[in-house]
């Protein structure tokens, strides 16, 4: 392979936009802390009809969909034998492992009895509920955490391997176990988010009466298994995009624009499923209620299509910007679905309503600084990226 | 045995297929209430609204008051069920009439609340049918609210250590020494009822009686015992004054089918036995393994 191999990129951790993240990171946790002392009401409107927030539909449901890069790249590199695509694994592992590591992270601020959390894994009282598909999103969830970090542990371990001390040790250790496993860990990388993303749709079976008909479908786990693949790729474009103008590194634009082919045809899927499900189960007609829903519905659609067509008409054009707004497009229509599912078209009755909080919005703001600032630092320090090293350090 | 690449990726496409798509072969069977179910019978058109229901449930349940001020004047007077509040009386109108309403847990034959719950926080108890709570299992992620069509679990928003609230038809006050179901449990909202619009007892007991009551007084009645069927049936029933529609009195046309039916019939479609996660399982390893040594051979 002629790769040019991962490096790290060095440079001042403290730039003006790092100054702003620890603004955010001080922000989230001054609302963070008042809901740890009073309580989520204190904090956040969620409330008993919508007992589930922006911090559930944005942060653990999108989040963990922007964060199937590492899933999405796995399949095509390792199932898919495209080596060509082997310079996006570690930047896609790295933003994978952040992103769920940052999903987990709000899970702990949304439940109202987190010292109990340990109780699911440990199957408190040997009650493991399997009727429960939270249960296999919360254990599949922590499991892929793990495989993602352990996914991603080489680079860590291949730089402490180099540098006298007490990690080094550890390294000439590990290293070489963790190569041997790599097989097994990358096998369970592929089950468990195909386990948990479908399974994050199929949390709303259950919703017969309050979730939109235009939403309610057998086919929600593989409507969210499906996007969240084309999700990823579009994190991971986005994320070389921004680490190649940031970083001064070489924009892979030949390679990038292969995934937009790949992104395009996943969309479509996703699009004709979605509408060939309304049409057979005899909803179609409920799409032109003219109602709130119904022009929600067209919104989600207009998005996929108009993602799907970009990004079929930038493949093989190497037009980096036009590959980028494709990308967006595929994360917003993707994203708007999910929030959808869990939010917009979900309606317990009874008058109930929700517009996430000043709070809410500043411990999600808060964890995505924190996450971003881990990543600066990462790439800054250990071999993620691909490329030469900057001449002068970067601006991010 | 030697497997190409072709055949692996075609099997792991099967897997992966299998893994997302419903397979209505596996559709479960109707639960049936226990012959040992006990409930609640709750006639609205004996209901004078005093609310003695509400103020015994909170003496009970060692729940507070929940004060609203009116005129200038305190009253313990909860707007609905809500954290402190496990039994509300609500009043409900249908056109020029009016009715009232009872509301607490349903205690349904198939729960979804139980369906959802990820280590037993919510249970059904086997013989007696009521719907259990225990706070030690609870992490409180509230998919028992999102689950429950009758939007009866409530959290404590305003707590730093906050539980779900709801019925449990006072399980804690059945004792061994009273009589009959009253061992089982011995709900405050029946003992205090002045006009028995609420009463206790066995499941089956109850939905004869109601149905006795249609059959007499066919011109007092809606021709129809809500819980009977509704929501795969319910351990609470109720009976409404005619021209009142139960919809009116706040309880939804939700079907005659648990919606675990649906989830769950779903769920173990894609998991069953473990067979589609196994084998893609399976599949992904033998692919990158031969990946593996393919380009390992290449690179030699």
């Amino acid at each position: 392979m002629s790769h040019p191999k991962p490096t790290p990129v060095g440079g001042k951790l403290l730039t003006p936009f790092f100054g702003v993240l620890l603004l955010f990171w001080a922000l989230g946790t001054a609302a963070g802390t008042v809901r740890f002392l009073q309580g989520l009401g204190a904090a956040s409107a969620m409330n008993d009809g919508y007992p589930w927030g922006i911090w559930i539909a944005v942060d653990v449901v999108v989040g963990t969909a922007l964060g199937s890069g590492g899933f999405a790249v796995a399949l095509l590199v390792y199932i898919l034998n495209r080596g060509k695509f082997h310079p996006l694994v570690r930047p896609a592992l790295l933003t994978s492992a952040l992103g769920y590591t940052a999903g987990a992270t709000a899970i702990v601020f949304d439940v109202g009895r987190y010292w109990n959390l340990w109780k699911v894994p440990l199957a408190y009282n040997g009650r493991y509920n399997w009727t429960s598909g939270l249960l296999e999103v919360a254990l599949c969830v922590m499991a892929y955490t793990a495989v993602l970090w352990v996914e991603i542990s080489p680079a860590f371990l291949e730089r402490w391997k180099e540098q006298p001390g007490p990690l080094q040790g550890l390294a000439r250790f590990a290293l070489p176990l963790v190569e041997k496993a790599f097989p097994v860990v990358l096998a369970f990388g592929v089950v468990l988010p195909a386990m948990h993303q479908s399974t994050l749709g199929s949390l709303f079976l259950v919703s017969v009466t309050k979730l939109h008909k235009l939403w309610h479908t057998p086919f929600l786990p593989a409507l969210f298994l499906v996007s969240c693949v084309g999700m990823g790729y579009a994190a991971v474009v986005v994320e070389s995009v921004f680490s190649a103008r940031a970083f001064r590194r070489p924009l892979e634009t030949r390679m990038l624009s292969d995934l937009a082919g790949i992104m395009a045809g996943l969309t479509a899927v996703f699009l004709g499923l979605r509408l060939v499900d309304i049409v057979l189960r005899g909803r179609l007609g409920l799409a032109f209620a003219l109602d709130f829903h119904a022009l929600v519905f067209w919104l989600e659609v207009a998005l996929a299509a108009v993602a799907a067509g970009m990004l079929w008409t930038s493949r093989g054009t190497r037009d980096a910007g036009a590959l980028l707004r494709g990308a967006f497009a595929v994360m917003a229509a993707g994203g708007l679905y999910r929030v959808d599912v869990y939010l917009t078209a979900f309606d317990p009755g009874n008058g109930w309503r929700y517009f996430p909080s000043v709070g809410e919005i500043l411990v999600t703001l808060g964890i995505v600084a924190v996450e971003t600032m881990v990543y600066i630092y990462i790439v800054r320090k250990y071999p993620i990226l691909a490329g030469a090293p900057a001449p002068a350090g970067g601006r991010a | 045995m030697k497997l190409s690449r072709r055949e692996l990726l075609t099997g792991l496409a099967a897997a992966g297929a299998a893994a997302a798509v419903p397979s209505p072969a596996e559709a479960r069977d109707r639960k049936v209430a226990e012959a040992g179910s006990v409930g609640m019978l709750y006639d609205s058109t004996l209901c004078i609204g005093c609310r003695a229901c509400v103020v015994k449930c909170k003496e009970a349940n060692q729940l507070p008051q929940d004060r609203a001020t009116l005129n200038g004047a305190p009253y313990d007077a909860p707007p609905d069920l809500n954290g402190t509040t496990k039994n509300v009386i609500k009043l409900a109108a249908a056109g020029g009439r009016s009715a009232f309403m009872k509301s607490q847990c349903m205690h349904c034959v198939d729960p979804a609340c139980v369906s959802v719950c990820m280590i037993g926080a919510l249970a059904k108890n086997a013989s007696t049918g009521i719907v259990t709570y225990d706070k030690d299992g609870c992490v409180g992620c509230r998919y028992c609210q999102v689950a429950c069509p009758f939007n009866v679990p409530k959290f404590n928003w305003d707590k730093a250590a906050p539980q779900i609230v709801k019925c449990e038809l006072c399980r804690h006050r059945g004792e061994p020494k009273k009589p009959g179901v009253r061992q089982i449990a011995d709900p405050a909202c029946c003992e205090v009822c002045p006009r028995g619009a609420v009463v206790y007892g066995k499941r089956s007991d109850l939905l004869q009686e109601a149905q006795r009551r249609l059959k007499t007084q066919p011109d007092r009645y809606e021709a129809k015992v809500y819980g009977d069927q509704d929501a795969g049936g319910t351990q609470v029933l109720y009976l409404t004054a005619k021209g009142v529609p139960f919809r009116a009195l706040g309880l939804p046309d939700v079907g005659d089918e648990a919606a675990p039916a649906l989830s769950e019939s779903i769920s173990h479609g894609i998991y069953y036995g473990m067979v589609a996660p196994v084998a893609l399982f399976g599949a992904a390893l033998l692919t990158i393994r031969k990946n593996r040594k393919q380009a390992d051979e290449e690179g030699a």
